[in-house]
């Protein structure tokens, strides 16, 4: 499954965090949230809401990369890990907060448009 | 371990030293998790006839098995600890996020001993653990404490705080979590503050391992696409547990005044849908949840503007309906001066009921309560209620060690309606005429408390005067709901929502790489059930059938209004239920476990224990 673009309700959101489940198994086959390209952050206690933070395929990341590790193949920017020096200017060029990293990686990892997340979300706070 | 964080963290408050030490992979096959793991060790580790709130007492933060999988509401852990409550086995189980967090730091259980010298709390991020100081945290309210360590920590950090009843060691204070779920019951909030333990703090990066990925995705896709389609789901995300108030009136088992009635007149005003509309702004819901049933409030009236999670079904009954209330501001605001002050809102609202019927029979006067005058329906008599006791001023103090403790005290005839069992505060069912819902309550094994059996839905179904078949089903129910606390997942997905149970032994086993049968599982739940009663035969020198009556009220008092106007429990009934109920135990007639049936489950271990001590 692909998708052309990926938008977001923050109104919707209840905080599951089943889109970083979904999203984990999709790129590792593993079962953690911390290694979904995506990021749901609580509000609270006030404004008493959730907020959803996706890519959104702008490219910023892949035009401050310096080895050009990141690549736009059929509109969607994907990581050649080969190339991934884990510099990190991707992840403050980001506007978004969405270029991820976790302990156990030498490399970063970002949002491929697979999908998932907008399959498993059961309140549609996260759609096509 | 496939399904596990792997490791169990012991932290001495008393010395200082944190040790990690491997999961038993026996006590995970035998006990799964969760509340599994809350009787084993405290039944192995914590001495016989300890004070609950003296250092020789243990706080354990357990997760299960499917908590923090890829599993429907795998979000549930449990705090346990010799209850100051009631003085026997306590455990309750909290949603949110913690036990999934902790287990990605590689945690199943985590086991609090001794007392820290000065105010501290437990700092995790993966393998590093430390206690930090929590002296300018201590005073502060539950949530505001958890406010003040997520903007200090991060908000990837997931808080577990008591608020300052916890802190005084109140029985009946609760361990806050998520910005307003608890582990309400059994005073585990108490036994937090004996240890003087703040706060606990945890961030895990981690994978959990499993043992058999494609079966394990078929599993839950299955699960998922179940609930994704589920018509039922719809109204619990809609209205979360207040769903359940016109209901619960319908058929006359709303707690109203003490449970003198099971009707509330102006239900309506209380309802989930009122709710819905009037204050209700996000669904918010635990770990891995489709069906998020909690609901995030914000109120703001001319006096005063808050924000609270809930209220829930369980705080409308027993803060609203059991004392008259029938405003949802004014249930929520109550709701949120427990939440902060760390007070369990059933017990709460429980014992508030009973002080002002005290307060009309002339057994408690003004000059007790600070000058107020205590009326049913008034909501000012609620929250001036909530707050002595927080603060255990004036009659506060006495009410605030729960129902049982005040009435011995108070006397003149308070026993009769002080509504508790085992030193428990009933929760939200009134159960005059619903035999199976009273002999879930009676023998439920933190004391009165309804998740253990919701068993009324049972007595609507074949007939509410029928006593035959009740224990059965009693059973039943105590066996299947608390297999979902030992697995760390929570019962709406089937109870509310209708998640076959056919779905879960491959997704346990698929992830933990057992080969077990529902019916196995049920074993499990058996033993478990078992090994906390022994607590009890333990603890209490002259525990047995005695333990497990109703209070006086259910049997003496007919209701006064309502759709079960005139009902009330007749003492032969009270008989047969416990009759049968020990007989298909496999208990004897005074309610011990019998030597066959521990055998049976396992335990040799308890039966030469009990035996020892002469209790078997
Ligand atoms: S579209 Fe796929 S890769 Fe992108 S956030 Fe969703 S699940 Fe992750
Ligand atoms: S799956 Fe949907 S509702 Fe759940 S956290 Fe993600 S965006 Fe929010
Ligand atoms: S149904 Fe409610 S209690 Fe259960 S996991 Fe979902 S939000 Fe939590």
């Amino acid at each position: 499954m692909t998708i052309k673009s990926l938008q977001t309700n923050d109104a919707l959101c209840t905080g599951c965090h089943i889109c970083q489940l979904a999203c984990a198994m999709c790129q590792f086959r593993e079962t953690n949230p911390k290694k979904g390209a995506l990021r749901i952050t609580g509000k609270f206690p006030s404004p008493g809401r959730f907020h959803i933070d996706v890519c959104n395929q702008c490219g910023d990341c892949a035009a401050a990369c310096p080895t050009e590790a990141i690549y736009k193949d059929n509109g969607v920017y994907k990581v050649n890990e080969e190339k991934c020096d884990y510099c990190l200017l991707c992840v403050d060029a980001c506007p978004y907060g969405v270029i991820f990293t976790h302990p156990s990686m030498n490399v970063i990892f970002k949002c491929d448009y697979c999908g998932l997340c907008v399959h498993y979300c059961p309140t549609g706070a996260i759609f096509e | 371990m496939n399904g596990y964080g792997g490791s169990v963290l012991r932290v001495n408050l008393s010395t200082g030293k944190i040790k990690k030490e491997p999961l038993d992979p026996r006590m995970a096959k035998d006990y799964f998790g969760g509340r599994g793991f809350a009787s084993y060790v405290l039944y192995k580790e914590v001495p016989a006839g300890i004070d609950p709130l003296g250092e020789e007492n243990k706080l354990l933060l357990i997760s299960g098995p499917l908590t923090g999988m890829f599993a429907p509401g795998a979000g549930k852990a449990t705090f346990a600890s010799k209850s100051p409550a009631t003085g026997s086995y306590g455990d309750s189980n909290v949603g949110g996020m913690i036990g999934a967090e902790m287990k990605y730091a590689g945690y199943d259980l985590i086991i609090f001993e001794g007392k820290a010298p000065k105010p501290t709390y437990l700092f995790i991020d993966d393998d590093k653990v430390e206690l930090r100081s929590a002296e300018p945290h201590w005073g502060k309210g539950a949530i505001t404490c958890e406010k003040a360590l997520k903007e200090e920590l991060g908000e990837d950090f997931q808080i577990a705080t008591i608020g300052q009843a916890g802190e005084r060691l109140i029985p009946i204070a609760c361990i806050h979590h998520d910005w307003g779920r608890q582990a309400g019951r059994t005073g585990v909030g108490a036994v937090m503050g004996s240890k003087n333990l703040k706060a606990i703090a945890v961030h895990g990066t981690k994978s959990v391992p499993v043992a058999d990925l494609k079966s394990y995705r078929k599993a839950y896709n299955k699960m998922f696409k179940f609930l994704r389609e589920s018509p039922a789901r719809k109204v619990w995300v809609d209205y979360g547990t207040p769903g359940v108030v016109e209901w619960a009136n319908e058929i006359g088992a709303f707690p109203t005044r003490n449970f003198s009635s099971g009707f509330l007149k102006g239900w309506e005003k209380v309802s989930g849908p009122t709710m819905r509309k009037e204050i209700v702004i996000t669904d918010k819901c635990c770990f891995a949840c489709p069906t998020a049933c909690g609901k995030y409030s914000h109120v703001k009236t001319k006096s005063r503007e808050f924000y609270v999670e809930g209220p829930e079904y369980e705080t409308i009954a027993m803060i609203g309906s059991d004392n008259g209330l029938d405003d949802i501001r004014d249930i929520a605001y109550a709701n949120y001066l427990c939440d902060e002050m760390g007070l369990d809102t059933i017990s709460a609202g429980n014992i508030a009921a009973f002080a002002i019927e005290c307060f009309n029979k002339g057994i408690i006067t003004e000059k007790d309560t600070g000058g107020v005058s205590l009326k049913f329906g008034d909501s000012e008599s609620v929250f001036h209620l909530i707050e002595l006791m927080g603060k255990q001023e004036k009659i506060g103090e006495l009410l605030s060690h729960g129902v049982k403790y005040a009435s011995e005290k108070l006397g003149q005839g308070s026993e009769k309606f002080a509504c508790h069992v085992k030193g428990l505060e009933i929760s939200g069912y009134e159960f005059h005429r619903a035999p199976a819902m009273a002999l879930a309550y009676m023998t439920a094994d933190i004391g009165a408390h309804h998740n253990r059996a919701w068993a009324i839905t049972y007595d609507i179904e074949v007939g509410r005067d029928k006593i035959e078949g009740k224990a059965e089903r009693v059973i039943l129910l105590q066996h299947i709901r608390p297999l979902f606390d030992i697995m760390g997942a929570c019962r709406l997905q089937w109870v509310e929502v209708g998640l076959p149970l056919d779905t879960y032994p491959p997704l346990f086993n698929a992830i933990t790489g057992f080969d077990l049968s529902w019916e196995d599982m049920l074993k499990t739940a058996e033993r478990v059930w078992n090994l906390t009663r022994c607590f009890w035969v333990r603890e209490v020198p002259d525990f047995g059938r005695s333990w497990d009556k109703p209070p006086a009220r259910f049997i003496e008092e007919p209701v006064t209004d309502g759709p079960t106007k005139g009902a009330k429990m007749s003492p032969k009934d009270v008989e047969q239920l416990l009759d049968d109920y020990y007989r298909l135990r496999g208990w004897n007639s005074n309610g011990i476990p019998t030597e066959d049936k521990l055998k049976e489950l396992g335990l040799e271990w308890v039966v030469d224990d009990l035996k020892k001590r002469g209790r078997l």
